[in-house]
C-alpha cells in the first residue's frame, strides 16, 4: 500500500468539464471518501488515478512516484468499476483469478486457487464460484467485482459506488467488511459514492466535490460540524440540513449572513416561533416532523415517544446555526 | 399505445405462426430437394415428362460430374471389361472413363479462395472495427463513410479496371488475386458489422483487465474476442456467402488455374448434350460448404442476426 497524491489535477471532455483543479492527499492507509451528485466528478477523479484518463494539467504520484506518464497497468491499483467489469464469457472463480493471472504478477496456480476462495468467503460469494458470471444476482455480481479486486494487492484500491446496487442489508453488511478489510489489510482506499452513510462510516477523510471541483476535505466529523460552504453542509446529514433566511429567529446574525443551516437536530421544541405541524413520520427509532414555519419547511426529529398529530401548534427555536453569505459560503462567527 | 401490454401469444396463434412458417420453409426448399433429387436421377428419367418422383437412383450424374468419358468401340470394351463401379456405370453407354474432371479442382479453388478472403476479411475487418471503436482517429468518420462508400456502386461496374489492373500486376487466373479481390469487396461490410458489435462491448471490460496488467492486445485477445464471437461469426457467414457465390468477377478474371466453382458449373452442360444430373450434382455439392459452415456457426449466429441487441 502507498500513499497517494492528487495536485492541482484538471480534466475536460471537450467542453465539459469533468474535474477542475483538484487537490487530493491520500495518506498511507486512508480510506478517502469522495461524495457528490452525479455529474460531479467522482467517477473521474478515479479514472485519473487509475490512468485511464490523461490528466490536462497538474500531477499524480503513488507512492512518491510521479505517474502521469505511467500506463493503468503499472500504476499498480486496482479497480471496482460503478458497472460492468465481469466478463460474461467467464466463470466467477475465473473472474476472481483473472487480475492474479495478469502477465506481469505471475502468481502460481495454486496460489491463485487459494486466494480465490479466501476472498469468496469474505464475499460470501463461495458457493457460486462454478456459475457463469451472467448467472449472478446484482447483488452477487457487485460482490465478485469487489472481490477482483480484493484479490490483489496493490498501491491503492479505486472502489466507484461497489455499493450501489445491493439491498439495504447486504449494503450495511459489506460496509463492515470493507471496513474490517480496510484496517486489517492496512489498505488505502479511494472510494466513490453518493450515499453519505457510506462516507460517514466508513471514511477517515471524506472529499465533497461539487461540479468538478473538490468543494471540503476532512474527517466526517469535521465536515458534518464545519461545513465550508452551504452545498456541503447539506450533502451530510439525514433528513438534511434546513437552509433558511439568516434572520428567520431572532438569532444575532453575522454581517453578510443570508442563509442560515440548521440542523434537524438543532431545532429546539419548547418555547420560541410558532410553526404548525404538516406530516409526521414515524421511523421507529425515532420521529420526523415536517413543520410549516412562516412560509418555510423545517424538518426535525424528535423523540419516538413524543405525540405529534398534523395540525398541530409548536415552539421552536433554534440552536448552533450555521451561516451562510449570498455565494454560499460559510460565514464564521467571531 | 398506452401501458405495457406484453401478452404471451396465444398457443393457437402460436400453432398458426409454426405452420405458416413451416409452409414457408417448404415451399423454399422445394427447388433445393429438386436439384439434389435429380442428382441422383438418370438424364433420361431428369427430362422426362411429367416430371418422376419416383424413379430408380443412380449415382451417374456424380460420376460425369467428376470424370472425363470417351466412346469406346465394341471390340475395346468387350477386350476391357469393367474393374470399377463407376467405370461400370459409363459403360452402359458405350463410354470408358479416361480421366477426371476439372470439378474438383475447380471445387477446391472455391474452397480457398472462398474461406480465403472470408478470413482476411474477418480478421482485418475485427482489427480495423476495434480501432475505429476504441481509439480516436483522426477523420474516423469520414474514414468510415468512405470505406462504406466502396460499396455502394455494384463491384461489377469496376470489372474493366480491375481486369486491366490484374493482367498489369500478374494477379488475373491467380488464387491470391481472388482472395484480394474478394476481401476488398467484404471488407466494408465486415468493418461496419464487427463495428457495431465491438461498440456493444463496454470499454470497462478491456480497461479492467489493463488495470490488472494486462497489454492491450492480451486485454483485445482476452476479452474483446470472445465477447465479439457472435459478430465475429455472423460476419464470417455473411462473407463467406458472398465470396462463395460470386460468378461475375470469377468469369472474368479466372480461367485455367484460379477458376472457382460457380463460372465452372454452366459448363457441364455443354460436354456431350445436357447432362442435367451432373449438373444437379455439382450444384447440390456447392450448396454443402456454406450449409456446414452455417450450421457450425448456428450457436453464435442466432444471437448474431439481432446484431448485438440480446446482452447481458
Ligand atoms: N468520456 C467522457 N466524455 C465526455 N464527458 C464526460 C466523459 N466522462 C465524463 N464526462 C463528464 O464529466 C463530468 C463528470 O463525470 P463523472 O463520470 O466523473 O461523474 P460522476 O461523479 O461519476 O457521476 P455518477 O454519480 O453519475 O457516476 C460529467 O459532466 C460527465 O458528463
Ligand atoms: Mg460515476
Amino acid at each position: 500500500m502507498a500513499e497517494v497524491n492528487i495536485q492541482g489535477v484538471t480534466k475536460s471532455f471537450g467542453t465539459q468539464r469533468g474535474v477542475a483543479d483538484i487537490d487530493l492527499h491520500i495518506a498511507d492507509g486512508a480510506f478517502v471518501v469522495l461524495l457528490g451528485p452525479t455529474g460531479a466528478g467522482k467517477t473521474t477523479t478515479l479514472r485519473l488515478v487509475a490512468g485511464l484518463e490523461q490528466a490536462d494539467a497538474g500531477e499524480i504520484s503513488i507512492g512518491g512516484r510521479v505517474v502521469n506518464q505511467e500506463t493503468p497497468a503499472q500504476r499498480d491499483v486496482a479497480m471496482v468499476f460503478q458497472q460492468y467489469s465481469l466478463y460474461p464469457h467467464m466463470k466467477v472463480r475465473d473472474n476472481l483469478a483473472f487480475p492474479l493471472r495478469s502477465p506481469i504478477l505471475n502468481v502460481a496456480e495454486d496460489e491463485i486457487a487459494r486466494k480465490v476462495q479466501q476472498i469468496a468467503e469474505v464475499l460470501r460469494i463461495s458457493h457460486k464460484l462454478d456459475n457463469k458470471a451472467t448467472e449472478l444476482s446484482g447483488g452477487e455480481m457487485q460482490r465478485v467485482s469487489i472481490g477482483r479486486a480484493l484479490v490483489r494487492d496493490p498501491a491503492i484500491y479505486l472502489m466507484d459506488e461497489p455499493l450501489s446496487s445491493l439491498d439495504a442489508k447486504l449494503r450495511a453488511e459489506l460496509r463492515v467488511e470493507l471496513k474490517r478489510i480496510h484496517a486489517e489489510m492496512a489498505a488505502t482506499l479511494l472510494y466513490v459514492t453518493h450515499d453519505q452513510i457510506e462516507a460517514m462510516t466508513m471514511a477517515s477523510h471524506v472529499g465533497v466535490l461539487d461540479e468538478g471541483r473538490l468543494v471540503q476535505v476532512g474527517t466526517p466529523r469535521d465536515i458534518y460540524e464545519n461545513p465550508r460552504t452551504a452545498y456541503v453542509a447539506a450533502r451530510l446529514g439525514q433528513p438534511r440540513i434546513n437552509l433558511l433566511p439568516a434572520d428567520l429567529f431572532d438569532y444575532a446574525t453575522p454581517t453578510g449572513a443570508v442563509q442560515m443551516g440548521l440542523r434537524p437536530e438543532n431545532i429546539v421544541l419548547g418555547s420560541g416561533q410558532a410553526a404548525s405541524v404538516v406530516r409526521v413520520e414515524h421511523l421507529g427509532d425515532q420521529t420526523r416532523l415536517h413543520l410549516k414555519l412562516a412560509d418555510h419547511d423545517v424538518i426535525t426529529l424528535v423523540d419516538a415517544s413524543e405525540s405529534a398529530n398534523p395540525g398541530d401548534t409548536m415552539r421552536v427555536t433554534a440552536r448552533d446555526p450555521l451561516f451562510f453569505d449570498a455565494q454560499g459560503d460559510r460565514i464564521t462567527q467571531a | 399505445m398506452s401501458g405495457f401490454s406484453v401478452t404471451e401469444p396465444t398457443p393457437r396463434s402460436k400453432r398458426i405462426a409454426a405452420t405458416l412458417v413451416t409452409l414457408y420453409a417448404v415451399i423454399t426448399m422445394i427447388p433445393l430437394l429438386w436439384i439434389f433429387i435429380t442428382g441422383f436421377k438418370s438424364p433420361a428419367d431428369a427430362i422426362a415428362y411429367p416430371p418422376k418422383v419416383m424413379f430408380e437412383p443412380t449415382l451417374e450424374g456424380y460420376v460425369n460430374l467428376f470424370t472425363t468419358r470417351t466412346r469406346q468401340t465394341q471390340e475395346y470394351l468387350d477386350a476391357n471389361p469393367p474393374d470399377t463401379w463407376y467405370e461400370e456405370i459409363v459403360r452402359q453407354y458405350d463410354m470408358t472413363v479416361v480421366g477426371p474432371s476439372k470439378f474438383g479442382e475447380r471445387f477446391f479453388n472455391s474452397v480457398i479462395i472462398g474461406f480465403g478472403s472470408t478470413f482476411l476479411s474477418v480478421f482485418l475487418g475485427t482489427l480495423a472495427a476495434y480501432a475505429f471503436s476504441r481509439f480516436r482517429i483522426p477523420f474516423a468518420d469520414d474514414l468510415l463513410f468512405f470505406i462504406l462508400s466502396t460499396r455502394m456502386m455494384p463491384p461489377v461496374a469496376v470489372a474493366i479496371p480491375i481486369f486491366l489492373m490484374y493482367r498489369q500486376l500478374g494477379l488475373s487466373d491467380t488464387h491470391l488475386g481472388m482472395i484480394l479481390l474478394y476481401t476488398g469487396v467484404n471488407i466494408s461490410l465486415a468493418v461496419w458489422l464487427l463495428k457495431g458489435f465491438i461498440d456493444e462491448i463496454p470499454r470497462e471490460y478491456e480497461e479492467a483487465a489493463l488495470i490488472d496488467g494486462y497489454t492491450r492486445f492480451q486485454a483485445f485477445y482476452k476479452v474483446v474476442l470472445p465477447q465479439a464471437a457472435t459478430g465475429i461469426a455472423s460476419t464470417a457467414i455473411f462473407c463467406l456467402i458472398f465470396a462463395w457465390n460470386e460468378y461475375a468477377f470469377a468469369v472474368l478474371l479466372t480461367s485455367a488455374t484460379a477458376q472457382t466453382a460457380p463460372p465452372f458449373i454452366p459448363t457441364i452442360i455443354g460436354v456431350g448434350g445436357l447432362d442435367w444430373p451432373a449438373v444437379a450434382a455439382g450444384a447440390t455439392l456447392f450448396l454443402l460448404p456454406v450449409m456446414i459452415f452455417t450450421i457450425l456457426l448456428r450457436k453464435h449466429l442466432l444471437r448474431g442476426i439481432t446484431f448485438g441487441a440480446v446482452r447481458k
